[in-house]
């Protein structure tokens, strides 16, 4: 049975979707939907954007105005549509490669920013599509088949990254707290700025066999057991706090939109007698 | 009878005054020498209109903005030179595959690389056409003066929305930065094309060809037609696509619209060739040398001609092969070590022998030098 959401939001001709039995996106996905559904969005008006990558195939199943562009150049792409159509909502899919790789300068600029794009990475700390290459998230020390004795490089931490760049709200949560990340979604989309939500996800098929981390259901207990709020890690004792992982709201506050800004300055100039 | 609007401006104004006249209400873009004054006057002009301009953070988001400013429905438009145009080359391949309008200028200056900054050259003929990977047609013209650049950027704006492609305004440092009289025309007088959307309610597949349309209808997004736009092979719903039947029908359409549309596309000027017996093709700024040298060479009885095209891709196909066959030999005079002739070469086969004149160390070709390449080789 599909279910209403899946109904409403998904479209149901394109699937099933190319995903590997045991990925979480499809979990994160739906709970996108949700959100929307439970904002109350205008579906004419919600566009979906996204780069390349497993995660950046989502926009294809979704039933929005969806835009598929170029590796790691979603976020130029959206800003281009929010900037000419600022009523539009726009939401980026990304996956950790394609933002903060290839895409990198185009997350820490639209983030200083502040334009009013809600950003979804789908980190799964691994490139999935090309077949598990090590991405900027795969910790040190971990294996894909680009780092086949170890990878030596460290992490980003996505969502730190865009809070420092200057994105008005962000916020981590994993692919198994799904009431979270609905709440997160929704709380990101409804935040007149840049917003930043990193979803940490599961690839069981590469980074899992290659790191020896089980099944798809073994990583998601990983994410329940691994991920720990912001505030209870303080409470932590030191020895327990070994392998834990931050999830919580980094940053949530108020500052000037980038498009509203632009519109201030067509209505000075349009309104203003002597601006010559 | 209203006075004439003559003013004094570089080319790189006039094609961003000829822009907005043409219904530019979106420019995204990175400084780059020797374009920077089309970002700078799109700064300035567009949010007096309730246009937007925005300065991106790399050359490659430059274009990709542009490219979403007209999906959501704006004429957009960016500007760049040699460096900044090869980073933008895979985003024109998703515009040419996704079918996004879209005007690229390229004021040409001397490389590869960084090269010569702030000096002319034509090297970038080839990678208009070829820059960005895979096939696909392309739609570029080159200007000679600051009035032409005014005269094809109203056109390539309308060929972009016409055609549903991008289409790159071929200029050169030359013609960027020369300041001339121009006469700009009255609104009224001039024509302007905006793409065909769906009317409401009608029932729309985005990549679906209708009966006596060129090219799909394009919905804006947020109009109410929930669509998707992917630069992976589609069939007419947007969606990806892995039939190679299905890529091998879109493809040829892609192609075709372009192609088959030549007589609307391209555009060409003449200059003495009636009675001419040998020929000097020659393009944008380096045109004018030639003009000049066709004249003292007439002076002196040589029967030349010039035949400059100014739609450069897709190329002046059957006129040039007229040329070809109309003369005995023909030297192509360009900035660059010899890539249009390539082209002249390839239509022209055995019925005229072709000499190049060239060079890209950033000096402009002088009338003499073409005087004594014709004299030499004619």
């Amino acid at each position: 049975m599909t279910s209403e959401i899946v109904q409403k939001y998904f479209r149901i001709e394109n699937l099933p979707h190319i995903w590997c039995p045991g990925c979480s996106n499809g979990v994160v996905t739906r709970a996108l939907t949700m959100a929307i559904d439970e904002l109350g969005l205008d579906q004419d008006n919600v566009v979906v954007v996204s780069g390349i990558g497993c995660s950046s195939r989502a926009p294809g199943y979704l039933d929005f105005n969806t835009l598929h562009t170029t590796h790691g150049r979603g976020l130029a792409f959206a800003t281009g549509i929010k900037l000419a159509n600022p009523k539009l909502d726009v939401i980026l899919i990304a996956g950790d490669g394609d933002v903060s790789a290839i895409g990198g300068n185009h997350l820490i600029h639209a983030a200083r920013r502040n334009i009013d794009i809600t950003t979804i990475v789908f980190n799964n700390n691994i490139y999935g599509m090309t077949g598990g290459q090590y991405s900027p998230t795969t910790p040190t020390a971990a294996k894909g088949t680009t780092a086949p004795h170890g990878n030596i490089d460290k992490p980003f931490d996505i969502a730190q990254l865009a809070a420092a760049a200057g994105a008005t709200y962000s916020s981590r949560t994993t692919a198994y707290h799904v009431n979270q990340m609905v709440k997160y979604f929704k709380d990101a989309i409804s935040n007149k700025g840049f917003s930043m939500v990193e979803v940490a996800s599961i690839c069981p098929t590469y980074y899992g066999r290659k790191n020896k981390s089980g099944s798809g259901v073994q990583m998601m207990q990983a994410l329940k057991n691994d991920f720990i709020d912001k505030m209870a890690y303080e409470k932590l004792p030191e020895e327990k706090k070994e392998g834990k992982h931050l999830m919580g709201v980094f940053k949530n506050i108020t500052l000037p939109e980038y498009t509203a800004e632009y519109q201030r300055v067509i209505d000075a100039l349009q309104g203003g007698e002597n601006n010559e | 009878m209203s006075k004439k609007n003559i003013k004094l401006m570089q080319g790189n104004e006039a094609c961003v005054e000829a822009a907005l006249m043409a219904g530019m209400k979106f420019f995204a873009g990175y400084p780059i020498t020797p374009s920077t004054e089309l970002a700078e006057l799109s700064a300035e002009k567009l949010p007096r209109i309730g246009g937007k301009f925005i300065q991106m953070e790399d050359e490659i988001a430059g274009i990709a903005a542009a490219i979403g400013g007209s999906i959501a429905g704006l004429k957009s438009m960016t500007a760049t030179s040699g460096p900044g145009f090869s980073l933008k080359q895979e985003n024109i391949g998703y515009a040419a595959i996704a079918e996004i309008p879209l005007v690229i200028v390229n004021v040409m200056r001397g490389g590869p690389s960084t090269g010569l900054p702030t000096s002319p050259a034509q090297g970038d003929v080839m990678q208009a056409k070829w820059g960005t990977h895979g096939d696909h047609a392309i739609i570029a013209l080159s200007p000679q003066s600051v009035m032409e650049t005014f005269d094809i950027t109203i056109k390539a704006f309308n060929l972009a929305e016409k055609y549903r492609t991008p289409v790159i305004v071929l200029t050169d440092e030359v013609v960027g930065h020369m300041r001339e009289k121009i006469e700009i025309p009255e609104p009224g007088d001039i024509e302007i094309f905006d793409r065909k959307v769906p009317g409401p309610g009608e029932d729309y597949l985005p990549y679906r060809l209708e009966e006596g349309d060129i090219v799909p209808k394009m919905a804006p997004f947020g109009a109410g037609y929930r669509y998707h736009i992917t630069g992976l092979f589609h069939d007419e719903t947007g969606f990806p696509s892995n039939s190679t039947d299905n890529a091998d029908i879109m493809l040829k359409r892609m192609i075709s619209k372009i192609e088959d549309n030549r007589e609307d596309i391209v555009m060409y000027d003449e200059f003495m060739m009636e009675d001419a017996e040998y020929a000097i093709i020659s393009y944008g700024s380096t045109a004018r040398t030639v003009r000049n040298a066709v004249k003292t060479l007439r002076e002196q009885g040589m029967k030349v001609g010039l035949f400059r095209p100014i739609t450069i891709w897709p190329s002046a196909e059957k006129e040039i092969k007229a040329v070809g066959r109309q003369v005995k030999k023909i030297i192509v005079a360009e900035m660059n070590m010899g890539q249009y002739v390539q082209e002249i070469e390839r239509i022209v086969k055995s019925d005229a022998e072709v000499f190049h004149l060239g060079r890209a160390n950033g000096e402009v070709l002088m009338p003499i030098e073409v005087v004594q390449k014709a004299k030499e080789v004619f």
